[in-house]
């Protein structure tokens, strides 16, 4: 093999780097410091992510921009990294998250400024880092490894409640993903020897185990993602967690989840997953109609959207388990949209919190009198979340309810209703926040948003526009790569 | 007749060792309150004395030698040298905190310079009597050191119990040998597995005297139902003493384990296999379930001592060269852990005041972010949370268990871990989360702050690159056995 630049690496450890240099420069009388080198280095870290994009090649479904070297001879453990169609817009969409979030925390974060703005670097560089994994511990490593940041980042910056939120983010997480580790010890042994995700999927595995598997892989995804009934640690994360917590949250974390179905669940227990399909339809239809009603009775703004997310989430679980190309590349679409909608919205919400600090919604009415310019993005993405067409939010629900209809009526019956009751619960809240006489002093006395506000929002509604109307791009670089996870689910592993 | 004297150059190390011992005690009689460092640089020299003629030794072919009642191999070659590592770094840890409560005198150096010289007989032990002798050594050393504050009645009450029970255990192994003895007619290690396959010995006594010889080694690795003495002993005893016996013993405990029971009784892996895996599980239940309840850190400790012996067991249980090997290397990590974390509970005690409870660890981060992430790093390691060395320790033992077919054991395995991760996880939350309730500034000296700091380090680069002791405990248990 030729010497390639390994980009994937810079991609994966250039955040980190950025991020122990954040933390080097100590405490809050450098703040101004941090702040500059956690902008330039997430920066830096989407640049260096686009030669990912321009580079890839959308007409093969193997793995590119592969690196292969010895980690741990002992146990034939690699650092082996590589990217498909399905983790490339992943990284890409994590890549574009963390300026985002690092300029959304600049002047509301005062305390503790480096160890803010690091953390959220060393998340974001773990995080490409479990995308990019073709090694099963290497994978297991950033996959827990990201637990750390995030629980310290709801635990130092979050509100009231935090320590309880972020012990149980992290013991949840963790329950999870005990299992998967003996599910890949069991992989291990039974591939003779090897901890490559590859070498997983050609094994053959009886279906016994194959279900077990299954269901170990489950427990860790399904936490993260978070399907019903596992999500209750999500609305407590959510509401306790910083503002950017929240973002990488909604817009990130909860992608490893959905992540980890396509690259470990279906095609490494393709059998599991064709028997045991309906329950995993059944729990995600759950998830869009019961959280979908859930969400409908919160008072609490970010309590809202988390539901909403728990909802959003479920039509990627239910694409996933539709096995059929729509289904499985409408779930990614509504993964990469909701990454940037489910961020739009929560970051909306900060906009509200940092100027009143309540996210009750009765606390709050007729603020479109006093901030015009944040209420008209602020429907922006209230339009996307409930999935107005025009918005990314409409292209993937579309594609997956699609995907249904061709399945079994009903499922496409019940995934439909989302459109009613996310309109219904978003638009509601939006109804009683924005619209109606100014309803305290507080409100009164708001001011619309600055720049940097501005500059965030735009972004982000250019980006949900633009995938909204032109889906075709990020379609385009999956579809090689789904139709081949297809044909590999379709042929038996036993 | 001819007197043929022993091969002594094998033991080379404890005969250097015996000597600095009484040197030690000898120049602490001769100087005065105010030279009582003396003691200390030559403890730290012998210790270096030792390791240098250790590995200057070191060869991959084992020797025995005083009529095979001694063996000098790799891994024993190893053990020790960690061991003198160990050992050295709780001396500089502990400097200040026994120069201010008045134990920088010789008795407690050469108290551990004496368990250390047992560590060393029972890890090259080839005989059953050596190993006892070097197990009472060790042991009759430390109960002197618990209650080497003698106006301590807590110290003095977990000396008598550790005593009391640590001679009962003693009495259990001696009971064990004696019944081995009476069945195979040999104390030698390598005559004893050559018997016991040869299928000439009763089966019944035997498996009688494992029974008791197993007890002896529960007790000595603190695991459940002969746990009972670790979290009064930890508690009581002085928080450099708690240190030095959470540490070093943990490489003689392991050294002792390989050769009874898995270079002598080998052949009796059938039977001593379910033993140990009752044992394991009720330590790793026990002592995880048990820590929750603790508001004494080092109590808390202990319990997570018992739960951690709990997955070294695991390791022996697969019984085979994959699975002590993850055990190896599982002590080590686990030394590693235990040298940091008492470390800082010794930097945040002062002149007059303990750090006991958990409550102390409050505001860490704000009083010094750099001890606080330090620490950070230890707890995340205990509780086996990747990329730290404690996630490799895990992984390789649960990887050997697995191997081994027991993918029950595993899963419960986990599955306690995932509760003991709740009490590390308190830790970090004090530190991180809550505010400091003293503005005390944490002053150590500097050779502490780069022992301290390399120990953190240390246990997050071994974790990123964990193949070099990996390899280095294979390559020890393979020549071996």
């Amino acid at each position: 093999m030729s010497f390639e630049f390994p980009l994937l690496s810079l991609i994966i450890w250039l955040p980190i780097l950025f991020g122990i240099a954040v933390f080097a420069t100590g405490n809050d009388h450098n703040a101004q410091l941090s702040r500059w080198i956690a902008l330039i280095g997430s920066i830096l870290g989407f640049l260096v992510a686009i030669p990912l994009y321009s580079g890839f090649d959308i007409a093969t479904g193997t793995m590119q921009f592969v690196e292969n070297h010895v980690w741990i001879e002992r146990f034939n453990v690699n650092y082996h990294v590589g990217v498909d169609g399905i983790s490339m817009p992943l990284i890409l969409l994590n890549c574009f998250i963390t300026p985002l979030v690092v300029i959304a925390g600049w002047e509301v974060i005062k305390e503790r400024v480096s160890q803010y703005m690091g953390a959220f670097l060393v998340m974001s560089g773990i995080v490409n880092g479990v995308f990019a994994s073709l090694d099963a511990i290497l994978f297991y490593v950033f996959w827990e490894a990201s637990l750390i940041p995030m629980f310290l980042i709801i635990g130092i910056w979050g509100g009231p409640n935090r320590v309880y939120a972020a012990i149980k983010f992290f013991l949840y997480t963790l329950l999870g993903s005990l299992l998967m580790l003996i599910a890949l010890i069991y992989l291990y042994l039974a591939s003779e020897g090897s901890f490559s995700i590859e070498d997983y999927h050609k094994l053959a595995i009886p279906m016994t185990p194959q279900i077990l598997i299954f269901v170990a892989f489950l427990l860790a995804f399904a936490v993260k993602v978070p399907m019903w009934p596992v999500h209750t640690w999500l609305p407590d994360a959510h509401v306790e967690a910083p503002t950017g917590g929240s973002v990488v949250l909604a817009a990130i974390l909860l992608k490893l989840g959905g992540y980890g179905f396509l690259r470990f669940s279906l095609p490494i227990a393709p059998d599991a997953s064709q028997y045991l399909s309906t329950m995993m339809i059944v729990l995600s239809l759950i998830a869009v109609v019961y959280i979908g009603l859930i969400a409908l009775m919160q008072t609490d703004m970010k309590k809202l959207i988390a539901y909403s997310s728990v909802a959003h989430m479920g039509f990627v679980t239910l694409g996933f388990f539709l096995f059929n190309a729509y289904g499985i590349e409408g779930a990614m679409v509504q993964m990469i949209s909701h990454g940037f909608i489910s961020g739009a919205m929560f970051l909306c919400v900060g906009v509200l919190y940092d100027r009143l600090h309540s996210r009750q919604i009765a606390d709050y009415g007729g603020v479109v009198n006093k901030m015009p310019v944040f209420a008209a993005f602020f429907m922006l993405f209230a339009m996307a979340n409930a999935g107005l067409p025009g918005t990314s939010g409409f292209v993937g629900e579309f594609m997956v309810i699609m995907s249904a209809v061709q399945v079994n009526f009903w499922y496409a019956f019940l995934a439909a209703t989302t459109l009613i009751f996310g309109a219904a619960y978003t638009l509601w809240m939006y109804k009683r926040v924005i619209f109606g006489a100014v309803a305290s002093s507080a409100v009164e006395s708001l001011e619309d948003i600055s720049k940097r506000e501005f500059v965030l929002l735009s972004i982000l509604a250019i980006s949900v526009l633009w995938i909204g109307v032109h889906p075709f791009p990020v379609t385009e670089v999956m579809h090689t790569t789904v139709n081949q996870l297809l044909t590999h689910i379709s042929s038996s592993k036993l | 007749m001819n007197f043929i004297p022993p091969d002594f150059a094998p033991a080379s190390s404890e005969i250097f060792m015996l000597i600095m011992v009484c040197v030690v005690m000898l120049a602490d009689l001769t100087v005065g309150d105010n030279k009582r460092y003396l003691a200390y640089l030559l403890t730290q020299v012998s210790l270096l004395g030792c390791a240098v003629l250790t590995y200057a030794s070191f060869s991959s072919e084992s020797v025995q030698t005083f009529h095979g009642m001694f063996i000098d191999d790799a891994m024993g070659d190893i053990l020790k040298l960690m061991i003198f590592g160990t050992v050295s770094a709780v001396l500089v840890y502990s400097y200040a905190y026994i120069t201010d409560r008045d134990m920088l005198r010789g008795e407690f150096f050469s108290l551990i310079l004496f368990a250390t010289l047992g560590m060393m007989v029972m890890i090259s032990a080839s005989h059953f009597l050596t190993l006892y002798i070097g197990l009472e050594l060790l042991s009759l050393s430390l109960y002197a050191l618990v209650a080497l504050r003698r106006d301590s009645v807590i110290a003095t009450e977990a000396a008598m119990k550790f005593f009391v029970l640590g001679a009962l255990a003693s009495g259990f192994l001696l009971y064990g040998m004696s019944l081995v003895y009476g069945a195979t007619g040999t104390l030698h290690v390598s005559q004893l597995a050559q018997i016991i396959q040869s299928g000439a010995s009763s089966k019944e006594v035997l498996v009688v005297g494992l029974v008791f010889i197993v007890a002896g080694i529960g007790f000595k690795l603190s695991t459940v139902p002969f746990h009972m003495w670790a979290p009064d002993v930890y508690q009581g005893a002085p928080t450099a003493v708690t240190l030095f016996i959470g540490s070093a013993p943990k490489f003689a405990a392991f050294g002792f384990v390989m050769r009874l029971l898995i270079e002598g009784m080998g052949e009796m892996v059938s039977d001593w296999q379910g033993m140990l895996v009752i044992l394991a599980v009720m330590s790793m239940a026990v002592g995880n379930i048990a820590a929750i309840a603790q508001s004494n850190i080092k109590r808390m400790l202990a319990y997570s001592t018992i739960s951690h012996m709990g997955f070294l067991l695991l390791g022996f249980i697969s019984a085979d060269v994959n699975g002590y090997s993850s055990a190896l290397f599982y002590v080590i990590a686990y030394v590693l852990m235990t040298l940091g974390t008492f470390a800082m509970i010794m930097l945040l005690c002062r002149a007059g005041f303990e750090a006991e409870n958990i409550n102390d660890f409050k505001g860490l981060s704000k009083r010094n972010p750099w001890y606080a992430f330090i620490t950070l790093l230890f707890m995340l390691s205990l509780a086996g949370i990747p990329p730290m060395i404690g996630f490799y320790a895990k992984f390789a033992v649960l990887q050997a268990v697995v191997n081994a077919g027991f993918v029950w054991l595993a899963v419960m395995a986990v599955m306690f871990s995932l509760i003991g991760a709740f009490y590390y996880l308190r830790i970090i939350k004090l530190m991180y989360f809550d505010e400091p309730e003293t503005t005390e500034p944490i002053v150590p000296n500097g050779d502490v702050k780069i022992l301290f700091s390399a120990n953190g380090l240390a246990v997050l680069l071994l974790g990123i690159f964990p193949q070099g002791l990996m390899g280095l405990s294979l390559y020890a248990i393979q020549n071996t056995m």
